[in-house]
């Protein structure tokens, strides 16, 4: 029928545009980062480091190539640097050859007897054990609030832990971090502590506790009634002056808590609410699983989410960031079945309208 | 020919009017108090400290509540004074025990349209600017145009607080009896 | 003068007929204005049009019982309040982003069959101006509306947008400044482009809409064919009962009952990209909030400005200002710049067939180019396809002079 050619030219088109508005300007605009399924044995930082060498080494041939003035000095500061990237990677290596050949399972009792080193700074409310300070005090004294360890074992990947504990930079892949590293002892001991943490773990836990655990220090979510030090307190304003003092007063240990935060880490980490929404599935699971690798230089240090921690993580992300989607897959399917049904009506209703006009 | 005509056309406008009663169901449903509205709905008010015959006013849903602790004497008035002329209750049926006192707790609009009435504390009585209603010291009208004594919030007693917006025991006989309207 | 029947019940047809002629109401645009025959799908578009800017509306009628044209709390005021505390808000925002997208697809396929077949042409000068004024009010009121949500999109597009007035070397800071109120995208901006959104321009485009139909009525809807025929006799014939023969149908019921149907399928459609496919609408990039001092790492346009904001880009500032300022205005100048005396589709024109398959090929290219980041090749393939956009209309009055008569 020479309408339904019609259209498929029509709809033809409209793909064509869509594909290339879509799919086609996206591929160009993100750059592909390879996802390794929340397994942390340094694969990414070593190629990240890798492509840079690689990079420098091209950047120094062509200014071989060029010539020119001063051209020596130039080259000299590039081989500079491509030494340290060098020793970084040497180093980087070395690193992950190490844990990667850490035995797994530690022995538990033991890691509890050792648990001494981490509560100094750390709590463990679940034990029991209190944080030392408060998070502004934490904030004041290391820039940021050192998380308490309680859900640590149920979300964070093990090997993960060990290379944690035995250098959190290396770990994390950052320059700086809070946490010094080696305070664990050997590698054995590591594992020991981290199998004590395993061992506390909570079996399940709700997406909120997987969210402040993994980002909530740093990161708020106001959708979520979450500020980086706690859940914002319920409170009344003074019916008289209409204002609302301990409101005030909680905004501003937050205001405190976050200035610190952002001289720790460079800028205030952005609130989360609705980030499912800002970001891309396939950026949020790379980027957790190595910041550097979308966002090369950040201060965000990896957190080593396993792969059910993540989802934990992210279906929280999902109740403050898109709390409509169930509604919305309830009601779709209603809506559409309408429509079908109505078009039909109509196609019943235009055949007998035009039925003998041709 | 013409019967089918009108009989699809007929089926299409009624099956478009099934979908605007959907479409209206959701307007109506954004037209509805948003949830953090309804989870503003309770206040939580410490009655112990209050002195007595002196009117003090909370805000429970953005409207202005009553609550006047009673002296012993306006207790005894209150016990002896029936709530109209021929009911089995009496004045002290609408005031709130806890502890050992008595209060009166009301949403402080007036039952006729909804002026905010003056305390007058020497006199014992509310008077609404408005339109001239009157009520003595533990809500009744005593003067028109008002229907009906001012209304009690719904309210559970959990020790020398009261929680505004929760409905327990006391509350639901006072529903139960009639002394109050659902606010 | 007049009589009226005292008799007559009131509000019955006839009581009716008295007052408002709503028999000759009736008639005249509905059961008596006659369509051709020979038309196809595309000849629905304007009704799915009006369909969906209805549906704009509505939504909007409820977005804005709880929008707050605030610049600290607009964005929660929608991202929160709307999308997850209101009862259906999200369906209301849903509905409004897509219909917002997807008016401007229906827009296009629109005035593209107007092009190919000459709907333009011969007394039709009217409906494509009054037409294009739609398309330009409708791109204010979809910019305007993009501003509302103050998430990073809708500050840096404010920003880029009000820049354009500058003027290249002109310099006029003034009248920028002017425009949006301040130094920068602010409270003042975001309070007037509201009103523009939610007042001004959809009275102006309710205004336009009307005269739209009013140009079409006395030279009624072209064919498929491009046919001329007396509408009057051919009217008679169908009345007389001769509908096989007849070359009109009268709007109400018989066009009407196929408008409905295209109608239907493509609320099929609508619906899916509202429940199932709205990123493409509603771009990641807006969920982040408005933050003046940092810029996102890619700013584009929404999808139905990127051919006119690729004219721009490849050029330096000036050139490239003149050129997509000539994009905004050519296509009123269609009716005029088309020189031959046909009224036909475009494939039995000559050239004009190719000079419509390259224009709309060409278009698609912009747009493709007007997203993806400047660098190569695509900037150079955008360039190429920003001047062979300016070079087909130049090309058009030559080509379409020395179009033979059919």
């Amino acid at each position: 029928m020479k309408e339904l050619k019609v259209l498929s030219i029509v709809v033809i088109f409209t793909l064509v545009l869509y594909w290339g508005v879509e799919p086609f300007a996206h591929s160009q605009m993100h750059k592909h980062v390879e996802f390794n399924g929340f397994a942390y044995n340094g694969k990414s930082d070593i190629e990240q480091l890798d492509e840079k060498i690689k990079k420098i080494n091209e950047e120094i041939t062509e200014l071989k190539n060029s010539g020119g003035k001063d051209i020596k000095t130039k080259i000299a500061d590039k081989e500079k640097e491509l030494n340290e990237l060098k020793a970084k990677l040497d180093d980087t290596k070395k690193f992950w050859a190490e844990i990667n050949k850490v035995p797994k399972g530690g022995d538990a009792a033991a890691g509890k007897a050792a648990i001494a080193a981490c509560v100094a700074c750390h709590g463990i409310k679940s034990q029991g054990m209190k944080a030392p300070m408060d998070p502004n005090a934490a904030a004041a004294a290391y820039g940021v609030n050192p998380p308490d360890l309680s859900n640590a074992g149920a979300l964070y990947d093990e090997k993960f832990l060990i290379a944690f504990l035995k250098s959190p930079t290396h770990a994390a892949h950052v320059k700086k971090l809070a946490m010094p590293g080696g305070l664990a002892g050997d590698d054995k001991n590591a594992a020991n502590i981290v199998a004590y943490l395993k061992s506390i773990a909570p079996k399940e836990i709700t997406p909120k506790e997987a969210f402040v655990t993994a980002c909530g220090r740093c990161h708020a979510n106001r959708y979520g009634k979450w500020t980086q030090i706690g859940d914002v307190p319920k409170t009344k304003s003074n019916i008289k002056t209409g204002q609302d003092i301990d409101a005030l007063k909680f905004k501003e240990k937050v205001a405190d808590y976050q200035g610190k935060l952002a001289n720790y880490m460079g800028k205030l980490p952005p609130d989360l609410s609705i980030i499912i929404r800002a970001r891309s599935e396939d950026f949020l699971k790379t980027f957790v699983e190595d910041p550097q690798s979308q966002l090369p230089g950040t201060a965000m240090p990896r957190v080593g989410l396993t792969k059910e921690g993540y989802e934990k993580v992210i279906s929280y992300l999902e109740e403050t960031g898109d709390p409509s989607k169930p509604k919305r897959e309830a009601t779709g399917p209603w809506v559409l079945g309408f429509f079908v049904i109505f078009s039909l009506l109509a196609y019943g209703w235009y055949k007998s309208q035009w039925k003998g006009l041709k | 020919m013409s019967n089918r005509r009108d009989f699809m056309g007929m089926a299409l406008g009624a099956f478009t009017g099934l979908g605007a009663l959907g479409a209206l169901y959701a307007a109506k449903r954004t037209w509805d108090p948003l949830p953090s509205v309804k989870a503003a709905g309770f206040t939580t008010i410490d009655v112990s400290k209050a002195p007595e015959n002196v009117l003090i006013t909370e805000v429970w849903r953005g409207k202005p509540i009553f609550i006047l602790k009673q002296s012993k004497e306006m207790v005894e008035k209150a016990k002896n004074r029936p709530i109209s002329n021929n009911s089995k209750f009496k004045d002290i049926d609408r005031l709130i025990k806890i502890g050992n006192d008595y209060y009166m707790v009301v949403v402080g609009l007036c039952t006729h349209l909804g002026c905010i009435p003056d305390y007058r504390p020497e006199k014992e009585n509310f008077l609404c600017a408005c339109h001239g209603g009157m009520y003595n010291s533990s809500s009744d009208v005593i003067k028109a145009p008002p229907p009906r004594g001012l209304d009690i919030p719904p309210f559970k007693i959990d020790g020398t607080k009261l929680v505004l917006g929760e409905e327990g025991p006391e509350y639901k006989k006072l529903l139960a009896d009639g002394i109050t309207l659902p606010v | 003068m007049a009589h009226f029947d005292e008799n007559a019940r009131p509000f019955s047809n006839k009581w009716l007929d008295e007052r408002i002629g709503i028999n000759t109401l009736k008639r005249v645009l509905s059961t008596e204005y006659w369509i051709p025959k020979n038309i196809n799908f595309l000849w629905a578009m304007g009704m799915v049009l009006a369909a969906t800017f209805g549906m704009l509306l509505i939504s909007g009628i409820f977005l804005l019982m709880y929008y707050i044209p605030d610049t600290k709390q607009a964005f929660d005021s929608v991202n929160y309040t709307i999308m997850s505390q209101v009862g259906y808000g999200w369906l209301w925002r849903h509905i409004h982003g897509v219909g917002a997208s997807v008016v401007f697809l229906i827009i296009y396929i629109h005035m593209f069959t107007g092009i190919y077949y000459g709907s333009y042409k011969r007394g039709r000068e009217l409906i494509w101006l009054s037409g294009m004024l739609l398309f330009v009010v409708f791109s204010a009121e979809a910019f305007s509306g993009y501003m509302l949500p103050w998430g990073q999109m809708s500050y840096w597009a404010g920003m880029v947008i009000t820049n354009l007035f500058s003027g290249g070397s002109l310099h006029a800071n003034g009248l920028v400044e002017w425009i949006r109120g301040d130094y920068i995208p602010g409270q003042a901006y975001l309070g007037r482009f509201f009103m523009l959104h939610v007042l001004l321009l959809p009275l102006v485009i309710i205004g336009l809409i009307v005269f739209h139909f009013g140009t079409l009525r006395l030279p009624h809807v072209n064919n498929k064919d491009g046919e001329e025929f007396d509408f009057a006799a051919e009217a008679e014939k169908y009345k007389a009962g001769n509908k096989k023969e007849s070359k009109v149908i009268p709007f109400n019921p018989v066009f009407l009952s196929k408008d409905v149907f295209v109608m239907g399928i493509y609320f099929i459609f609508f619906f899916y990209l509202v429940f199932y496919h709205f990123e493409f609408a509603m771009d990641p990039v807006n969920f982040d909030p408005a933050n003046g001092l940092k810029t996102p790492t890619h700013i584009y346009p929404e999808w139905y400005f990127l051919w006119s904001y690729e004219i721009l880009r490849p050029f330096p500032t000036d050139p490239g200002l003149i050129a997509f300022a000539f994009a905004q205005v050519i296509f009123f100048a269609l009716p005029f710049l088309d020189r031959s005396p046909n009224v036909a589709p475009a494939n039995r024109r000559g050239i004009f067939k190719f000079w419509f398959w390259a224009l709309l090929v060409d278009m698609i290219i912009l747009t493709f180019m007007g997203k993806v980041p400047p660098v190569q090749p695509w900037s150079n393939i955008g360039l190429v396809a920003a001047v062979t956009f300016i070079a087909l209309w130049i090309l058009l009055p030559i080509i379409t002079k020395l179009e033979k008569k059919l």
